[in-house]
């Protein structure tokens, strides 16, 4: 339940410290005493680390620790704290963190951006940040006046008298207030006098994107700065053994040709020269001695996985007996592919590195990994190394990583002037990070009345977390590997998921949803063919298994209804249904599917979403329509695939998105609710494989076992 | 020298001319509004207008310029405020926001062509210019207000 007009208790990371501001203001910080110093964390007193600065000319300014990558973070989250703070959006500047402790994001552990934590995590502490700065301002206007607390009300950067005829503003009001202590405690405002929660907020950012004016990483422009390209070697994992960088340093433009830790880069005034200069290059590579990797060959050692023994990650009753003594069984293998991330921003960094500092200007997902690359790399300390956040062109889990952020610190560093190091598309799509290929086999089995009794799945596929987050994994699980399918909501008696654990020579990384991605897609298209197997409506057959699960009932009655699930659809058009939980929320994906020159075609997705309580409805409504399209590209459109050691895919002719032409109609329908805010980013993209397979399925009576769906030539509609 | 009317500015240019116009704008000029994406005509971040006409920048050297007139977002409109400016921002049309220059520009130069355009001509139009964040649906939506009087301001 949200918190009432109950006064609550300052959580650990909001015990703020007040101070003043040069020229009469209010701050309102994190006192030192309550911080946890993580490894690699800029010093206490080098950062301003406020989230509030009510200024005594009148300007308000609120903090943005999290990084805008088009959900819309740069305003849920100063929507958070303008509400307690009695502000409107219209009177706030919104600034981005600096690397501080303060800013960590206790869901990640780190200063970062990702796995739909975002609001989840900001929830109860900007709220209270925003109240005590409240609390405060009122208890100096009460002071002033020498009124009752009671008496006196803020709204929209003023607090006023009950008698209607005094008020002070804020900007009056921050410098006394910045002499109080903190109180204990305060009262968040009751749901009922919201007026920003909840409420459709225009995006702050939006205004800056539709002028050319936003500033992206490669929008980045320092004086003196030369801009850099790196030639890696083709080959995943090989390294330079020779090259010849005469032509290239003879490139008009050009100024520095030199080996860096990922290839060769080519320095020079332009991009363009950088680019010119780096076609020229000659480059000779050694292979990895892991191994040259090749899609046919890792699908191989991912099948050896298949049998033998696995590590159990989820048991319940006894699987194995069960299907055993079922009436019916059911076996299926599933192929999930790699993914790209395919960022429309390339990756990008501008560094700039002299004896003494190290100022990155980065769209990164990770401030606190940049500053640990940084000092890695410069042996500086986190004094001495400054963190700016552009806005993002994408993140989608891959700017969470560092390749790009070392590039650029590397090559200033050499060359002691600011560098800005773009990857092209083809380095982009070539060199990610990708989700990475898993294989699943299943074993369903139902009882004489068609129920399903038992369900045995096991996952095959390299770790994420191994490189990532070591501390996560427990008992050999990879929690990223099995997210989704050891916590199935449905009722089945004898339940048995196993994880085998193959790593192979591709880099793997996070994704638009993680693992949630690929079990959903694996778990919601088997139940299909169990309900089939069965003869049940897929519909009927789950709320069957939920009938003990209110909130799945009404995401998927809702979802149900609104693509009016009991009516047949038209001739050739086919419905598929897919329901997901994760990231503390729950969708119901409905999708209309028709075949059009053996293509398949979605024409309209209708979507049932419970996230708990919305801040931005409108935001929360494109994140959903954009985690549908992102995971419509990845069903129907391609994959990563190898060969030679090389990534087949360099541009978007070989690796193509999804099309506005080829864009259905998606509905998001909300289903009301007062608990805490769940994640939205990656739910929409791990609901829409299945529910797009199960249409096909429904469409042509042939299961989808792999990604992207490729229909036989001349599949029929049954 | 080559002469181009650039947002309405004439600029004489002594540049190679075979640099693609895209990095001429960006690192030359610092237009950055104009982006790359793919720098292979596949994606359409980098459109801008070629005599009213719409071009994908990275694939237009700077000499097939030569004295003739350029608009890029930055010069869509004097003030942010051309009809489908206003009506992106009334859609809450961007997410990420990267490709969202080549969306407008791609959508100015249809509505150059056609001031109420249909349906398919909208597909014609947008379909070159990807977006990964999924804002499709909500262009359309945009398009169609900005063509529509009635609907402008709602």
């Amino acid at each position: 339940m949200v918190e009432t007009t109950d006064a609550c208790r300052l959580t650990r990371r909001t015990l703020l410290k007040i101070g003043a501001l040069a020229g009469g203001g209010l701050l309102l910080g994190l006192p030192l005493h309550a911080r946890t110093e993580p490894p690699d964390a800029a010093p206490a007193e080098l950062a301003p680390n406020a989230w509030i600065r009510i200024q005594g000319d009148g300007r308000i300014r609120l903090v943005l620790a999290r990084s805008e990558m088009g959900q819309g973070v740069m305003t849920a989250l100063p929507m958070l704290l303008a509400e307690e703070l009695e502000v409107g959006l219209d009177q706030i500047e919104v600034e981005s963190a600096p690397v501080d402790p303060a800013y960590i994001n206790q869901l990640l552990g780190e200063q970062a951006t990702g796995d739909s934590t975002s609001v989840r995590e900001a929830w109860t502490g900007l709220r209270e940040a925003g109240a005590v700065a409240r609390t405060l301002l009122i208890k100096v206007a009460a002071t002033t006046w020498g009124v009752p607390e009671a008496e006196c009300q803020a709204r929209r950067a003023r607090v006023q008298h009950a008698d209607g005829v005094r008020s002070l503003t804020y900007a009056e009001l921050a410098a006394d207030a910045a002499r109080l202590p903190v109180p204990d405690q305060v009262t968040l405002k009751s749901p009922a006098d919201w007026t920003l929660i909840g409420t459709r907020q225009r995006r702050l950012d939006t205004p800056g994107k539709v002028t050319g004016g936003a500033r992206f990483g490669l929008d980045v422009r320092l004086p003196g700065m030369l801009y850099a390209t790196i030639q890696p070697c083709p080959v995943l994992g090989g390294s330079v053994r020779n090259w010849r960088g005469d032509a290239a340093r003879q490139t008009p433009g050009v100024v520095a040709v030199l080996p860096v830790r990922r290839g060769i880069a080519v320095v020079a005034e332009t991009t363009w020269a950088a680019l010119r200069g780096r076609e020229r290059l000659e480059l000779d590579c050694r292979s990895p001695a892991s191994g040259i990797a090749d899609t046919d060959r890792i699908r191989d050692r991912l099948r050896i996985g298949l049998t033998g023994r696995g590590t159990l990650a989820h048991r319940a009753g006894d699987a194995t007996t069960a299907l055993e003594t079922a009436a019916q069984r059911i076996e299926a293998l599933y192929e999930v592919p790699l993914q790209a991330h395919a960022c429309m921003e390339p990756m990008n960094c501008t560094a700039d590195v002299g004896p003494d500092h190290c100022a990155i200007h980065a769209p990164t997902q990770s401030q606190q990994g940049a500053l640990a690359t940084a000092r890695r790399l410069t042996g500086l300390p986190a004094e001495r190394i400054s963190v700016q956040t552009t806005l993002l062109g994408g993140g989608f889990g891959r700017r969470r990583e560092q390749d790009f952020v070392a590039d650029a610190v590397e090559l200033s560093g050499y060359l002691r002037r600011p560098v800005q190091v773009i990857w092209t598309r083809a380095d982009d799509l070539r060199h990610d990070y990708y989700r990475p290929m898993t294989l699943h086999r299943l074993h369903g089995g139902l009882d004489d009345q068609g129920h399903p009794v038992a369900w045995l799945h096991r996952i095959v596929g390299p770790s994420v977390l191994a490189r990532l987050n070591p501390s996560a994994i427990h008992d050999g699980i990879d929690p990223s590997l099995v997210a989704g399918a050891v916590d199935l909501a449905y009722a089945i008696p004898h339940l048995r998921v196993e994880y085998r654990r193959a790593d192979t020579p591709v880099p793997a990384g996070l994704w638009r949803g993680g693992g949630h991605t690929q079990n959903a897609y694996v778990t919601e298209c088997f139940l299909d063919e169990l309900a089939h197997l069965a003869g049940q409506d897929p519909l009927h057959l789950r709320r069957r298994l939920l009938a003990a699960s209110p909130r799945h009932l009404r995401v998927l009655d809702l979802a149900a209804d609104r693509a009016g699930w009991t009516t047949p659809p038209p001739a050739g058009v086919a419905r598929g249904l897919a329901l997901v939980e994760a990231f503390g929320s729950l969708i119901a994906e409905i999708a209309e599917v028709t075949l059009s020159d053996n293509q398949v075609r979605v024409l309209r997705v209708v979507c049932a979403l419970d996230c708990g309580q919305i801040v931005n409805p409108d935001t929360v409504r494109a994140q959903i329509e954009g985690g549908v399209v992102f995971g419509l590209t990845a069903t129907l459109k391609g994959a990563i695939t190898l060969a030679d050691g090389q990534v087949e895919q360099g541009g978007f002719d070989t690796f193509p998105l999804l099309r506005f032409d080829e864009m259905p109609a998606v509905e998001v329908h909300f289903v009301p609710s007062e608990s805490a805010p769940g994640g939205v980013s990656g739910i929409g993209t791990a609901a829409i494989a299945p529910a797009v397979a199960n249409a096909v399925f429904a469409l042509t009576g042939q299961p989808v076992r792999t990604l992207p769906i490729r229909l036989a030539s001349g599949v029929a509609v049954s | 020298m080559i002469s181009v009317t650039l947002n309405g500015e004439l600029h004489e240019l002594e540049l190679d001319p075979d640099t693609p116009l895209l990095w001429v704008l960006r690192d030359h000029l610092g237009l950055t509004g104009t982006r790359y994406g793919c720098g292979e005509g596949e994606c359409g971040a980098c459109l801008v207008h070629l005599d009213g006409a719409p071009v994908k920048s990275c694939q237009t050297p700077l000499a097939a310029a030569a004295d003739r007139t350029v608009t890029t977002i930055e010069g869509l409109s004097p003030d942010g405020r051309h009809p489908l400016q206003l009506a992106w921002i009334l859609e809450d049309v961007p997410q990420c926001g990267y490709c969202q220059s080549g969306q407008l520009m791609a959508a100015a130069a249809l509505l150059n062509e056609s001031p109420r355009p249909t349906d398919a001509q909208i597909d014609a139009a947008m379909s070159g210019i990807l977006c990964r964040c999924g804002t499709y649906q909500r262009i359309r939506r945009a398009i169609q207000r900005a063509t529509n009087p009635e609907a402008r301001n709602g």
